[in-house]
Order: C-alpha cells, then structure tokens, then sequence
C-alpha cells in the first residue's frame, strides 16, 4: 500500500488552506484511512493549533530535514483517531530552509506505512508553495467565491499544470447561499466555468467553523451535522473515489426560519 | 414608481456577482496571455493598419478580444468590411 499525496493550495492566503487540510484529515481518518498531515508553512505554522495539538510538538519538519531527530519522532499522533499524524513546521526558520526534494525525501519515507499523505501549501507562489507541490501525486486548489481568490487560483492553476501533475480540483469555500440565491456573489457555475477544472467540494459558510477553531477541534470530528462538517467529509469520500452528489445550498426562506425560531422556543 | 420601472425597463442594472463575473472573465484572459489592455490596443492598431493596406474596412467598428473555452484563450478579430454599398451611404 503506498499513500498518495495531495497538496492543497490557494495562491491568496486566508481562504481556508488549513482548515481544510485539518478537517480533511480527520475525515478521512475518521473513514479508516491512515493519514498524516504536514504543516509546509515553515515560519507560519497554524495546522498544530487548528487541531489542538500545539502543546504536543516536539521536534518538526525541518528538525527531520536537518537531520537532528528521526522522522518517526517528530511525527505527533492525534489520540483521538487510531492513524492521524501531523507533522508540524518550524516555526523559528524560514522557508529558505526546506528544498523540493526534502519535501519528496519526507513524503517517500512515509508512503509505505499510510494511505493519505496532506501536504497544507504556504500562500504564494514562491520557494514555500515550489517545495510544498514536488511531492505531489495530485493538488487540490481552494479558493472563495470572491474576485481576488479566484484570480489567485487561476495563477496556481496555471503554475500547477506547468508542472505536469495532472488536472488540479477545485474546493470552493465559504460559499454563501443567500448572497448568491440575490446575485450578490459569484454562483458556483460561474467559479467552475471562468477556472475551467473539475470541482470535488463546496463548502458553506458555517459559524460552526470558527467555534471548532476555537476549541482546537476540527469540525470533521463532531456528527451535529452541520452543513461544512458534512462538506469536509464528502470531499474525503470523493478523494477515496465514492460517488457523492453535492449537497443542495439554499438558505431558508422568512417562513421557515419562523417555524424553526418557534419551535426552538425562542432561542 | 421606481419598481415598475426597473420591472419594465429593458437593461437591468447587472448584479454584483454579474460583474464579478465579466470582470474576472476579462482579468483571467489578461493573466493568462500576459497580454495587457495596452499590448491589445497595439495588435488593434496594427491589425488594422495591415488590412486597410488591402481592403477597405470599417476602421471604427474594428474589434480585438478574447474568448475562452476551457482553458484555451483565442483572439479574436473581428473586422467589418466596407462593402459597396455601404461605402456609398457614407
């Protein structure tokens, strides 16, 4: 058995790289799959923290890479799931210390002994996004349904198909259903038409998110069917190639929000 | 008042998302060629100054996009011209 290794990145910074790669990992950890996440923000880590796991580090990647510990020791088992791993950055370097084929040195050392290998991208396009995509065997592009983000993702797009890895897929985050449902922003016709690459998730905005951020608790790991937990976990079905009709987005009209705030007493 | 005639009228005012939408288009078609507003308006130029050398041609109705499928962007000249008579009504 020999992992695959998917990278996620946006380009722009701030569209939910980490809390996806963080929930896209208990996911498939969740569905039985041996995973380890790899933090490639050197400098800037937030993987640890989005997973509350920040208080179990010990040694990181570039410790592994510099060669002061084994890669087994570095790696921080998340005790809640039987196979998740992350492996964090340094937070006291930069990214100059981290070369491409470090990257696939790390990654080919872990294939034997798990299924998914998450590699969380920098924001950017330079030295720290080049290492985080060498090992790849296929990318995942996350972008918001907004001007910028999609501009930015139509650069990596392009950098990414330059490299030959083969088509990227496209996670659209913080979708927001009642702006779309008034015109008011960018459908996910049109996000997929202007970017033109397959779409493998849609994931709503959901205050639910940032609560789990919080609390260091990903949402993938709750079952109170919160509609970007269910999203997480859809996009890992996918990855593991099941066949998962995307959920119909729609906010709730005037009358059912009052059936729901009365039934709910009032809270 | 102003409803009605937003409801009668034939140009809509187009939605934020619209214009994202035609904005990007346009954004994403520069980017990707590395071809500037200003490199286009040369190439117009110019491809106007070839044809007229040999045909006469509608110099003002002369225009050069882009279009897109997938991923693959063309330009895309379209170049209207002086038949008989239209030349004759000018």
């Amino acid at each position: 058995m020999r992992a695959r290794v998917i990278t996620i990145t946006s380009g722009k910074g701030g569209v939910g790289k980490t809390t996806l790669t963080a929930n896209l990992g208990v996911a498939l950890a969740m569905q039985g799959q041996r995973v380890v996440a790899i933090d490639a923000d050197v400098g800037l880590r937030n993987l640890d923290v989005m997973l509350g796991l920040e208080n179990r580090i010990v040694y990181d990647l570039v410790d592994v890479i510099e060669g002061r510990c084994r890669l087994r020791q570095a790696l921080v088992h998340d005790k809640r799931l039987s196979e998740f791993f992350l492996l964090p950055a340094a937070q006291t370097r930069d990214k100059s210390a981290v070369q491409p084929d470090d990257m696939v040195h790390v990654c080919e050392s872990l294939r034997e002994q798990h299924d998914f290998i998450l590699i969380d991208s920098p924001a950017g396009i330079e030295r720290g996004f080049r290492y985080a995509v060498a090992p790849a065997d296929e990318i995942l592009i996350i972008t918001n349904p907004e001007v910028a983000a999609v501009r930015d993702a139509d650069r990596i797009i392009g950098l990414v198909e330059a490299e030959e890895k083969g088509p990227p897929r496209l996670i659209v985050n913080r979708l927001r259903p009642g702006l779309v449902r008034r015109g008011e922003m960018l459908n996910i016709a049109d996000v997929v038409e202007l970017l033109a690459i397959d779409l493998i998730g849609i994931v709503p905005e959901d205050k639910a998110v940032l609560v789990a951020t919080n609390r260091g608790q990903p949402l993938a790991f709750s079952d109170d069917g919160s509609l970007a937990g269910r999203a997480f976990h859809h996009i890992a079905c996918r990855l593991r190639g099941e066949d998962v009709p995307f959920m119909t987005l729609r906010e709730p009209g005037m009358l059912e929000r009052f059936f729901r705030f009365v039934r709910s007493g009032g809270n | 008042m102003e409803f009605f005639k937003r409801l009668m009228s034939p140009r809509r005012e187009l939605s934020s998302g619209e214009v994202a939408k035609e904005r990007l288009r346009l954004v994403l078609a520069h980017d990707r060629t590395s071809i500037s507003p200003a490199l286009l308006n040369t190439l117009k130029d110019e491809i106007i100054a070839v044809i007229s050398r040999h045909v006469a041609i509608d110099v003002e109705e002369v225009q050069v996009t882009f279009s897109q499928s997938a991923r693959e962007t063309r330009l895309v000249a379209d170049i209207p011209l002086l038949t008989g008579r239209r030349r004759r009504k000018k």
